[in-house]
Formats: structure tokens, sequence, C-alpha cells
């Protein structure tokens, strides 16, 4: 397979490094709160899991829409090949396919426990990384000091206990998570190392400094990013940062008094170059991660669900380096053994100039805001009050039905 | 934003605090941090006042008396350990950050380490309140002097184990005389061996220096001569005689502080610290004049120091010391986590007051680079990205570095995907491991 064509951001020091050849992503956080109910509480044993993913997806490389007829030409040389051919996508029904890395998606799916969701974003139309991230966490129309998530626990506790009212695995607790109920931490033993993207754009930044450029090439040959890797074929690091948090996550939300939400996150999405390249350990991660959440929880899995959202899409055409640039409209998925999946949920728009949201981006059909409602009322069973507390202004947005098994 | 006051912070700061206000003359700025002795240093925490030699050595006492239990920290280290987040907690905070720079300067200058046992770990901290920062804008004979009569230097260096072969307690066999200390002080804190001393002259420095030890099971707690371990008789340093006594020693010390060899190596030192790693000889001249001039006096050549062209431009060349690293990193996002500091000093192998020998840290690229160190920064830039993740990257791209900030740089921090991968691209850009 060949990628120098696709690499001009990687740089040629990341591509003789064969960076790129391991750029699974690391850098992912897991944040659990501790909602230990009463017996009598609404939510009982049901797990809320909510994955981050952070750098935004491009939801048409992840949920294929292989179907439409202008797929093809927008998507140029990264557009995936229909079901059944060689290196094709997961078929869901005709319409859409999941990408080729995401072999547990798609038994999930047909187990009737994945929902692809299409076509989706926040309430917010920023481009920015940042601002959206923060939009998309806090759940406002503005940026607001505190997650959706984290509001959302508040009716879950009870009072006078004992409250270390919940946990967070990583280094930072995201915005989500952050807020006034109380969420402890929990920080894997070893420190993290970036994920080999990250050190590849370091590198490539640094190249040119005579003392440290050549030192962390040196460096980076030292903990095996050797070039000699690319050549051989070597493994693609799979026990990850992810995964890892995946597992231990899964772990304690089956115990019986562990907690009952939990937030993680998986870095790497941005794939402005070589996408076709870029996505496949990305979303190997996430696919591996969730059958480790699933092994893990076992048969609470069957109270669980699991919501990865992204903050937004990334442009419908391929740009000019293989990849495509911040857009808007995107995919979610929505998985578990409490959910009503075996269907895609989308409003699909189509990809005609016309079409699409300012003549490039996929436009959006379906409020995230819908769907994190939706799960706040049915599954969590959250009161009206304490869903509008944790999405405040949406009154005019109402909570997607049918998301769960009845 | 006016780039000098930004290079200023940068270059003899230790890297801009988040939002700090930047002088609007930044030489007039530089040189108030040269006069005067500055406000008190913040003392650890749990002490009314800054904890003594005498507080130190009861501790010390009160641990040979209760062993610390397997596993368990020492008082002393507990105390030293406070030391170095005091120290640390406030350079995190300075707005006198080339005051600090210069404290720091002259502490490498006269490193003592924790590898030496207790003496220098419960003498270091008077050590910096009391001998080292009061002078750094003083006159050098002044900080040699006091550095020289510290516990901290006197264990480190094993003045306390040194005694006179004739003296009173020499004749009754007590040990012998130890030229550590009087070595040290001719080849790294004074004269330096371009000054051509002679072992005899290191030999006749270690008697004449004989008797001064610390006296810290009794009264005074503190640095002492002791007459009858000093060696009797005259004493010919670089050829001039000192006769018997105590005060040989502080005499001997103020030749040494303005003796033309000692000059040059300050001058050298100093240039090579806040201009390059190779010292343009013009500069180091400039400043040797000054010292030459003024009596050796630290702020003075602080104050050349700051007007050498060589020191403005071009600017970001020297490469910053783990220490000095961390400790910009952080400023640059407001952070005032000591043991965050700290933790990532270890990691980069410059903890505080830890150096291998008494030469102290490197202070060229040469000294701290290498494959694995500058992994370790990545790394330690990555977690601490982390920990700064509620910062907007931009934000402090901005603050901290402003227009010397390259446009790689800034187009790196731009396209991240998180506010961790921004942050970890800006603190480990070469901008951010320079200065």
């Amino acid at each position: 397979m060949s990628r120098s064509s696709h690499l001009p951001r990687i740089g040629r020091r990341g591509l003789l490094l064969g960076l790129t050849a391991l750029a699974a992503a690391g850098g992912s956080r897991l944040a659990v709160a501790d909602t230990r109910a009463p017996a009598a509480a609404g939510a009982g044993d049901r797990r809320l899991v909510v994955i981050l993913l952070r750098g935004a997806m491009d939801g048409m490389h992840a949920l294929v829409p292989y179907a439409d007829p202008n797929y093809a030409t927008l998507r140029g040389g990264i557009a995936l090949p229909a079901p059944g051919q060689e290196g094709g996508v997961l078929d869901l029904g005709g319409r859409f396919g999941l990408h080729p890395a995401l072999p547990t998606f798609h038994r999930l799916y047909g187990e009737g426990g994945l929902l692809p969701i299409h076509a989706i974003a926040g309430a917010y139309r920023t481009r920015s990384h940042f601002d959206a991230q923060d939009l998309m966490e806090g759940g406002g129309l503005e940026r607001l000091d505190s997650g959706w998530l984290n509001r959302a626990l508040a009716p879950l506790e009870a009072p006078g206990r004992a409250s270390r009212a919940g946990l967070v695995l990583g280094l930072d607790l995201p915005l989500l998570m952050r807020g006034p109920e109380r969420v402890g931490m929990w920080t894997p033993p070893r420190t993290a190392r970036p994920e080999p993207d990250l050190y590849a754009r370091i590198a490539e930044m640094l190249h040119d400094d005579p003392v440290i450029g050549p030192n962390v090439i040196d460096g980076l040959q030292g903990r095996g990013y050797a070039a000699e890797a690319l050549a051989t074929g070597a493994p693609l690091q799979m026990e990850g940062g992810f995964m890892r948090l995946a597992a231990a996550g899964g772990r304690m939300l089956a115990q019986a008094n562990g907690p009952r939400v939990a937030a993680l996150e998986i870095g790497g999405w941005d794939t402005h170059n070589a996408q076709t390249e870029r996505m496949t350990p990305v979303l190997t991660q996430l696919d591996r991660g969730m059958a480790a959440l699933r092994a893990q929880l076992g048969e609470a899995w069957a109270q669980t669900a699991v919501l990865c959202i992204t903050e937004f899409g990334r442009t419908a055409a391929v740009n000019g380096n293989g990849g495509t640039d911040h857009g808007t409209g995107g995919a979610a998925f929505l998985a578990g053994g409490a959910v009503a999946g075996g269907r895609v949920l989308a409003d699909w728009p189509g990809l005609t100039r016309d079409a699409l949201f300012e003549n490039r981006d996929l436009r959006p059909t379906r409020d995230l805001r819908a769907i994190a409602k939706g799960l706040l009322r049915d599954h969590l069973r959250l009161h009206p009050d304490a869903v509008a507390a944790a999405f405040p202004d949406s009154g005019a947005v109402a909570p997607e039905t049918g998301l769960l098994r009845a | 934003m006016d780039t000098p006051p930004l290079v200023a912070a940068i270059r003899f700061g230790n890297g801009r605090r988040l939002g700090e206000p930047l002088p609007d003359d930044a030489l007039a700025w530089l040189d108030a941090q040269t006069v005067g002795a500055g406000p008190p240093l913040p003392w650890p925490e749990g002490y009314d006042t800054p904890p003594t030699l005498a507080v130190g050595f009861a501790i010390w006492m009160a641990q040979e008396a209760n062993p610390p239990k397997p596993g368990e920290q020492s008082p002393v280290n507990l105390l030293f350990s406070a030391e170095q987040l005091a120290w640390a907690g406030h350079q995190l905070r300075s707005d006198e950050p080339f005051r600090d720079r210069l404290t720091s300067f002259w502490l490498n200058h006269f490193t003592v380490s924790l590898l030496s046992g207790l003496g220098p770990r419960v003498g270091v901290g008077p050590m910096l309140r009391d001998a080292i920062r009061p002078h750094v804008g003083g006159r050098f004979g002044d900080m040699l002097n006091a550095v020289s009569h510290s516990a901290a230097m006197i264990y480190y260096l094993d003045q306390d184990a040194s005694v006179g072969p004739n003296s009173t307690l020499g004749k009754h066999g007590r040990r012998g005389m130890n030229e550590n200390l009087a070595r040290e002080i001719l080849e790294l804190h004074t004269l330096s061996p371009a000054g051509g001393y002679t072992q005899a002259d290191v030999t006749e420095m270690a008697r004449l220096m004989t008797g001064w030890g610390v006296q810290r099971k009794r009264e005074p707690f503190d640095v002492v001569f002791t007459p009858t371990s000093h060696e009797p008789g005259e004493k010919t340093v670089l050829g001039r005689r000192f006769p018997e006594g105590g005060e040989a020693y502080a005499a001997a010390l103020s030749m040494l502080a303005t003796h033309p060899a000692t000059q040059r190596h300050l001058a050298t030192k100093l240039v090579r610290h806040f201009v390059a790693d190779n010292p343009p000889p013009a500069a180091v001249a400039k400043i040797e004049g000054v010292l030459r001039d003024t009596g050796s006096d630290l702020g003075a050549a602080a104050r050349a120091l700051v007007r050498l062209p060589e020191a403005w431009a071009p600017p970001l060349t020297k490469l910053r010391s783990p220490q000095d690293y961390v400790l910009a990193i952080h400023r640059a996002v407001g952070g005032t986590d000591a043991g965050q500091f700290k933790r990532g000093t270890i990691i980069l192998g410059q903890q505080m007051w830890n150096a291998a020998q008494p030469n102290g840290w490197p202070d060229t690229a040469a000294g701290w680079s290498g494959p694995e160190p500058m992994m370790q920064r990545i790394d330690v830039a990555y977690d601490f990205a982390a920990r700064s993740a509620r910062n907007d990257p931009m934000l402090v791209l901005e603050s901290a570095l402003g227009p010397l900030a390259r446009a790689e740089t800034r187009s790196a921090v731009q396209r991240s995907g998180s506010r961790r991968d921004a942050l970890t691209l800006l603190f480990a850009s070469r901008e951010m491991q320079r200065r």
C-alpha cells in the first residue's frame, strides 16, 4: 500500500518513522460518575456511557451512505467500496454501511444492539473544535461552566449517601462531567504518552531545530517508532489507552454497587489529510474499545446504553490532501443491550449541491440534544425538570422516542 | 504587544505568566530587580517564621532520637521537601523573575545537594534566604563570604570534618585536614583552573580554613570557629600571607572575590547563562570589565548583562534547562502547583538541589539534549497539557509567545483536534523549549 502521496502534513520525516502506520489513537480519557442509586430509584441498574470522539469524526467515513448517487463523486479517492467488494463497507440494510474497521459495531447491529444515527449535529454551527466541544459538552446554547451529564447526575444521587460521588479515569475532567456533582478521578498508573499521530506532528514541527529536532527523531526511533517498523509491517499498537480505559470502565460499571454513568474520550479524528490511512487505526481502537466494554460489562450490557458523539462532521467532499475539513452534520452511534437498534436513524438530506449545508457540509436534520434527552428521560428515567436542567433552552427540541427496547 | 518586554520576560525571566502585564520599559523593569534585597521569600508551609538553621538542627536531632519507621518520610526530608516547594511556589507566582533567575544562577554556582547527607538538606533553605538571595544585586564578596560560612556548604564539601594536624585536637589524633571545600572555592566558586593556582595554594587554603565547622548539637546551633582545631601559623595563598586565626578565612575570600581570574570566570558563566552556550568574547569582556570596575558588584554586572545587544537578538536561542522549561510551561498557563512542578523536574532529571556534582547543573544545550531526554520533555508536555486543558491554547500562545511564535507553531496549535493536543504542541514547540 502506497502512502507517500497522501501525507503532505505528517511530512517526510513522520513518514520515514512509520508514524502514520502506527497512528492508533491513544490519548483517551475516561470519566465515571458514581450514581449508585437506592433500589427504589427509577434508574435502577441502568448504565449510561458517553464516548466523546474528540477532533470531529468524519461521519460519512464511519457510517457510509454508499447508496447515495453523489457519494462516490464527492468523496473521490477516500470513497469506500460498496458491500461485498474488497475492502467494502459492512452493510446496514441497503443504504448505509459501516467502515470495515468496525466489525464489533456490525455484529451489534445484527443483534439489534446498535443504532447508527446520521446527519446529526449539535445546536451550534461553529467549525471551531474548542468552541464546538464546549457547547456539545455543556449542553446549552451558550458556553456553560458545567456539563450536561454532570447536571443529569443530581437526581440519581441518594440523599445522605456517603458520597464519593463519582470517578474520572484520566488526567483531566472533561467539561461533560464537570459541575456541581462531585466526581472522583482515577489516573492510569503509567503516565500516558502521546499517540503516534501527535508524536508525528510534534516531530514535524520540531524537525528544523538543530538540537531538538534530531534528538526527537532519534528518541522516537529509540522508542520503537522505527522506519523498519513500516517496512516489515509491524503490527499496529492496539493496547492503547482507549481500550484499557474502556475495559476499566466496563469493569467498574458492572459492579453491583459501582458507578452507573461514565464518560470516555478518544482523540485522533481530525483527518485533514491521508484520511484513509488515519481513520482505520482510530476506528479500530473505537471498535475494540466497544468490544472490551461489552465484555467487561457482562450481563449488565443488557441494561447499558453507550452514546458515541463528536463535535461536528466534516466536509462532504474530499479535500486536496486526501482528507476532509471541518464541517457540520455527522454521525453518532448508540449501542448497548438496552438500545432498540438494528436500524439506521436518519432523515437523509442527500448530497446534491443544494442539499448540502452552505454548499459544503452534510446538512444536519437531527439534533444531538434530542438523542441525549431521550436517553435521560427513557433510559435514566429522569423527571422532565431534570432533563430540562441538563439541556437548558431546549424546549423546542423534543426527546427522541423509541431509542430503547421496551 | 511590544516584543522587547516579552523577550525580557523570556530571556531574563522564567517565561511570561498567563496574562501578566508586560512592563512599558523592559530595562527599567529588569534594573529594578537587581537593586536591594527584594521582598522576603515565602518560607515552607507550617512555620510561623522562616525555619532557621537551629530549627533544622532540632528536627535532625529529634529524628536521630526517633528514627522514622521503614516507609515513613523522615522529618528532615519533609522539611527539605517543604523548602523545595516554597522556592518553587515562589517562582511560579513571582513578578520578579529576573531576581529569581539570578538567584537560581547563584544557587547553581554554589551548588549544594541533597545527595550528601542531612546537612545540606537542613541547610539549603537558610542558605538560599540568608546567603544567596540578599546578595544577587550586591557584592560577590559578600555572597561568597556568606555561602562559604553557611552550614549547607560546609557540610556539603566536608569542611566540618577538617581538622588542622597541628591543632590541639589534631595532635590528639582527631581526624585530619579535608581540602574539599578549599579546592572547590578556588576551582568552582572563584578563580577557576584558568586562574593558575597550584596544589600548594589549595593546601594552604585548606589549612587556613581549619577550625570552621558546625555546632549542631549545642549552642549556638550554627556555623562556628573552633580554635582548638585550627592549624596554627601563617598561611600563604596566591602569594599573599594570612595570619593565624578564624578571620583569615573571610580575608582570603575577600581577596578571591575581586581577583581578575574570578571576574573573568564569573563573567563567562553569566554570559553563557543569559546569552549563548558559546559566550561571545566581546560580551564576556564587557561584563568582566564591569566586575573589575565595581569591585565585583553583581547588581552592576546584571544591569550590564541586560544591556548587551547579544542578549536581545536573535531571541530564543538558549535551550531551557528542565527546571526552567517546566517553570515556563506552568507559568504560561498561570499554574501554581509546586508539587506538579517538582514532579516534572524529577522526571526530567533536574530535581531542585540534587545536582550530581559540586559543579552543578549543565548550562548548555548539550548538557540537556539527547533522544530520551527530549522524548521525556514531550511526555511531560503531554501530561501537563492534559492538566491544563481548560485553557484556550491560542490565548496561552498569544500570552506566552505573541509575535515570537513561529508560523509553523501557530498553525500546528490552531489545527489541533483537541485542547490537549494543541497545548502539547505549544509546550513542545522550540519557542517554549528555548529562551
